[in-house]
C-alpha cells in the first residue's frame, strides 16, 4: 500500500503513474518511496520457507540482456519466478544482433511474442528508451550504457533505509569510476531526491566534467571525501581502465582510492560499506572490509535486489492484470 | 531553349551589391540582362514570369554536402553543391572525381573536393593535383581532422602549389575519439561519451599556424565554439588566409536538443552550450563566419534509428537551408544581402566557381523566393532523407522557383 502519510499521496497523487521504469530521473520522490515500501513485503517473503506468490501467474517476462550480466540477470529471473511469471532469458549470445539484425527489429520480434513485461540491459545510453518506444508492454531498464540502472539504485536505497532507518540527512560518499557508471547516476537521483547529501570521490580522470551540476559534491582526495560519511558506496573499476588509460596502475589506484581500514576511519563510526558487485578485492576495496558483517552490506544489497525487482515487476504489471485503481497508461512513447 | 524574362522581383546580387526591383533576362543559359528601368528587351518567344513581391538572387551554392540530392536541392533553391570526399569509395582518385563531377548535371552542378589523404585515412597524401585536373575545386580532410600535424603540414604546403583551398574539420582527433556529445551537464546526465569543447580550438590553433607557415588557404567548414571563433578572428586580423563556415544547427540549437537521446541531434561537431551558440551568432554578425552551408548529410533509418551513441552523425539540410538562414535577417544578425552572400558569392569565391553572381554572362543559376512565406518544417514532406532535428519548427521564407542553367527546374 502507498504510504498514506506522504502529502502527495494524501492529496490524491497516483503512487506510480508510469508504464515503464527507464530511469529514476523522471520519478517523483514519493514514487521512489512507494517502490521501496512495496519491496519490504518481498524481503519478508524471500526470507521465509515458501518463497512463492502467484500474482504474475500466466504472464510472460522476457529478460533481454544485450550486454553480459550474471548477477542482475539472475536477480531478475528469480524475482519473476517467485511471482509466478513465465520467465524467458535472451542473452547476447542468442541474440540475432549477432547476425546483423537491427536493435529495433529485435524489439519488434520480441513484441510480437506478446510478452507482459520486458527487462532490458544494453551497452548504449538511451537504448532501453529507444526499444521501449517500439514495445506494447512495460519495460524495465536493467542498465543502459552509462545512463541509468534504476533497480540498482532502488536496492541501494532500500539497503540504506533498512540499515540506517532513514535516508534523509545522511552523507553518502560514492567512490570510484563515476565517469562510466550508470549505478552512480541513478544513485545521485534517488539519494538526492530522498534528502541525502551525496559526495563523489574519484581521480579527476574518472569524474565527469561539472558533475556538481547533478547535485553532488566532488572530491579527489579520498580521506577528505570520506570524512564523516554515513555510507560509503564503492564502485567497480573495470580492469581495462586501469592500465594507463584512466589511472596508471592497479597498485597506484588502490594506494590512493582503495577502501582500506585506515581510510575508513575518516568516516562515521557506524559507517555502512556498500558495493554493487562484482568486487575487485585489493583494487577498490580491501577484502577484510567487504567481509565485515557489521559494516559491509554487500550481501544484503544482493538480497534487497531480488525484493526491489519483485516490487517493480508487480507494480509495472498491475494495469494489465486489472488491479483496481491501476489504469492502463499508453505504453507507446516513454511513460517512465 | 526558351528565353526567360523574370519581371517585377526585388533583385539582390550580393556579389555586386545590387539591390532593387529589376527585370532579369535569361538567354542561352546565361544572364543576358539585368535592367532596373523596365525597358528590358524581351527576346522573341520568351516566357515571361511575373515575380512581383518576390526576391530574385543567384541560386545557392551549398559549400560542403555529403550527398548531391537534386530534388532536395531544387526545393531548397540550391543550384550548385560542393561535394565532400566522404563517399563510398572516398574521392581520392581522379576517375572518382570526374564521375562525381558529372552525376548532378544538368539539374545540380556538383563540384567535388578531392580527399586530402588516401582513403581519407589521414596518412598518405592523395593525388591532389590530378584530382584538380579532373575537376576538384578544393581539398578536404573529410568528416574528421588529420591527426598528424606532420601530414597536415605537408598537405597545406602541397595544396598551396595548386592554389587549392583546404577544407578542414576542426576537432582534435584524439580528444574526440569515441565522443558523441560536448562535455557538460547534458552529456553527464545522459551518460554520453563526451569530448571537451576546446577540442575544436586546439585543432583550429594548429591548422591556422600551419596555414600561416605555408601560405595555404584554409577553410574551416564548421566553427562552433566561441574559443574557435576567437582564433579565426585574430588570424584573419593579421592577414592569414583562413575562412570559417557553419551550418544552421550550430546557431539555432544547443546541447539541450540531445535530451531524450534524439539521434537526429547527433551531429559532428556535436551541439554546444548556449554560450557557444551565441558566439556563433556573434561570429556571423561580425563576418568571422563568412560561409553558411547546409551540411546536407542524408541518413537512412538504419543509420539513425539507433541508440544515440551508435547512430551516425549528420542531418538532411538542403530543403531547409534558406528558411533557417533567413532567421538571421529576422533576428537582426545580418542584412539579407549578407546572408545571401554567405550562400552564393562567398563560397563561389572560395572555390573559384562561376555561379553565385548575377553579372552579365554568368550562368543563369537563379533562385526566386518569398522572404516571409510562413511554413512549418515537416520531415514527412521532404523529398529525400528525413533526418532533420528541426521537424515541426515554424519558419518563414520559401523558395518559389529554382532556375538552373536557364531552365526552370522547380516551382513551388
Amino acid at each position: 500500500m502507498p504510504n498514506p502519510s506522504h502529502p502527495a499521496i494524501a492529496a490524491g497523487a497516483h503512487p506510480f503513474p508510469h508504464s515503464h521504469l527507464i530511469g529514476l530521473s523522471s520519478l517523483k520522490p514519493w514514487e521512489m518511496l512507494f517502490l521501496l515500501d512495496e519491496a519490504e513485503q518481498w524481503v519478508e517473503l524471500n526470507r521465509g520457507r515458501a518463497k512463492h506468490d502467484n500474482r504474475l501467474s500466466g504472464l510472460t517476462q522476457i529478460n533481454a540482456f544485450f550486454e553480459n550480466s550474471t548477477r542482475t540477470l539472475l536477480s531478475f529471473e528469480i524475482a519473476g519466478k517467485r511471482l509466478g511469471a513465465d520467465v524467458v532469458n535472451l542473452g547476447v549470445q542468442g541474440s540475432s544482433l549477432k547476425k546483423g539484425e537491427t536493435l529495433l527489429d529485435t524489439a519488434l520480434t520480441l513484441d510480437a511474442m506478446h510478452p507482459d513485461v520486458i527487462v532490458i540491459r544494453h551497452g548504449s545510453s538511451g537504448a532501453v528508451q529507444l526499444i521501449a518506444e517500439k514495445l506494447r508492454c512495460p519495460v524495465l531498464n536493467a542498465g543502459d550504457g552509462r545512463h541509468e540502472h534504476p533497480t540498482q539504485a532502488l536496492l541501494d536505497a532500500l539497503t540504506i533505509r533498512r540499515r540506517k532507518g532513514r535516508i534523509a540527512g545522511l552523507t553518502v560518499a560514492i567512490c570510484g569510476d563515476i565517469l562510466h557508471s550508470r549505478v552512480a547516476r541513478s544513485n545521485f537521483q534517488i539519494l538526492a531526491s530522498l534528502g541525502a547529501s551525496v559526495r563523489v570521490v574519484a581521480p579527476p580522470t574518472l569524474l565527469p566534467t561539472n558533475v556538481e551540476a547533478l547535485g553532488v559534491e566532488a572530491f579527489t582526495d579520498m580521506d577528505a571525501g570520506l570524512k564523516g560519511a554515513d555510507v560509503v558506496m564503492m564502485l567497480r573499476l573495470q580492469t581495462e581502465r586501469m592500465d594507463g588509460a584512466y589511472v596508471p596502475s592497479t597498485r597506484e589506484y588502490f594506494r590512493f582510492f582503495g577502501l582500506t581500514e585506515a581510510r575508513l576511519r575518516h568516516a562515521a563510526d557506524d559507517v555502512l560499506v556498500m558495493h554493487p558487485g562484482p568486487m575487485n578485492r585489493g583494487v577498490e576495496i580491501d577484502g577484510a572490509i567487504a567481509d565485515d558483517l557489521v559494516r559491509s552490506a554487500v550481501s544484503e544489497q544482493v538480497e534487497m535486489g531480488v525484493a526491489v525487482r519483485m516490487a517493480c515487476l508487480d507494480v509495472l504489471t498491475r494495469a494489465r492484470r486489472g488491479v483496481p485503481d491501476w489504469p492502463l497508461l499508453p505504453v507507446s512513447g516513454v511513460g517512465a | 531553349m526558351t528565353p526567360l524574362v523574370l519581371k517585377g522581383a526585388r533583385v539582390i546580387d550580393p556579389g555586386s551589391g545590387f539591390d532593387g526591383v529589376a527585370t532579369v533576362v535569361v538567354r542561352d543559359r546565361i544572364i543576358a540582362e539585368v535592367n532596373s528601368d523596365a525597358t528590358a528587351m524581351v527576346p522573341p518567344g520568351a516566357e515571361i514570369i511575373d515575380c512581383a513581391g518576390l526576391i530574385l538572387s543567384p541560386g545557392l551554392i551549398d559549400a560542403g554536402v555529403f550527398r548531391a540530392d537534386p530534388s532536395a536541392c531544387h526545393v531548397g533553391g540550391i543550384t550548385r553543391v560542393v561535394l565532400m570526399p566522404d563517399q563510398q569509395p572516398p574521392l581520392d582518385d581522379p576517375a572518382l572525381i570526374a564521375f562525381a563531377k558529372s552525376v548532378g548535371k544538368p539539374d545540380v552542378w556538383v563540384h567535388p573536393l578531392v580527399a586530402a589523404t588516401q582513403r581519407l585515412e589521414g596518412h598518405e597524401l592523395a593525388e591532389i593535383g590530378l584530382g584538380q585536373a579532373a575537376g576538384a575545386v578544393g581539398v578536404a580532410t573529410g568528416r574528421s581532422a588529420i591527426a598528424s600535424s606532420a601530414v597536415m603540414h605537408r598537405l597545406l604546403s602541397y595544396s598551396r602549389a595548386f592554389d587549392m583551398t583546404v577544407v578542414t574539420h576542426a576537432e582534435d582527433a584524439a580528444l574526440t575519439a569515441g565522443a558523441v556529445a560536448t562535455e557538460g551537464d547534458y552529456a553527464t546526465r545522459l551518460g554520453l561519451a563526451a569530448a571537451p569543447p576546446f577540442a575544436e580550438a586546439i585543432a583550429i590553433a594548429r591548422d591556422i599556424r600551419l596555414a600561416e607557415a605555408t601560405g595555404a588557404r584554409l577553410h574551416i567548414r564548421q566553427v562552433t565554439t566561441g574559443e574557435g571563433l576567437a582564433l579565426v578572428r585574430a588570424a584573419r586580423a593579421r592577414g592569414v588566409a583562413v575562412t570559417a563556415g557553419v551550418t544552421p544547427t550550430h546557431w539555432l540549437l544547443n546541447e539541450t536538443a540531445v535530451a531524450d537521446f534524439r539521434s537526429f541531434a547527433r551531429l559532428s561537431p556535436p551541439l554546444r552550450t548556449d554560450e557557444d551558440r551565441r558566439a556563433v551568432v556573434a561570429g556571423l554578425a561580425d563576418g568571422t563566419i563568412s560561409v553558411i552551408a547546409s551540411g546536407h548529410d542524408p541518413r537512412t533509418q538504419e543509420d539513425k534509428r539507433l541508440p544515440f551513441a551508435d547512430a551516425q552523425p549528420g542531418m538532411a539540410g538542403a530543403e531547409t537551408l534558406l528558411a533557417l538562414a533567413l532567421s538571421l535577417v529576422r533576428d537582426d544578425v545580418l542584412p539579407l544581402a549578407a546572408v545571401l552572400r554567405a550562400m552564393t558569392a562567398a563560397p563561389a569565391a572560395l572555390f573559384g566557381l562561376a555561379g553565385g553572381s548575377l553579372s552579365l554572362g554568368s550562368p543563369a543559376d537563379l533562385m526566386v523566393f518569398d522572404e516571409h512565406a510562413p511554413w512549418r518544417i515537416d520531415r514527412d514532406l521532404f523529398t529525400g532523407a528525413r533526418n532533420t532535428p528541426f521537424d515541426g519548427l515554424p519558419v518563414a521564407g520559401r523558395v518559389r522557383m529554382t532556375i538552373k542553367g536557364g531552365e526552370l527546374v522547380w516551382r513551388g
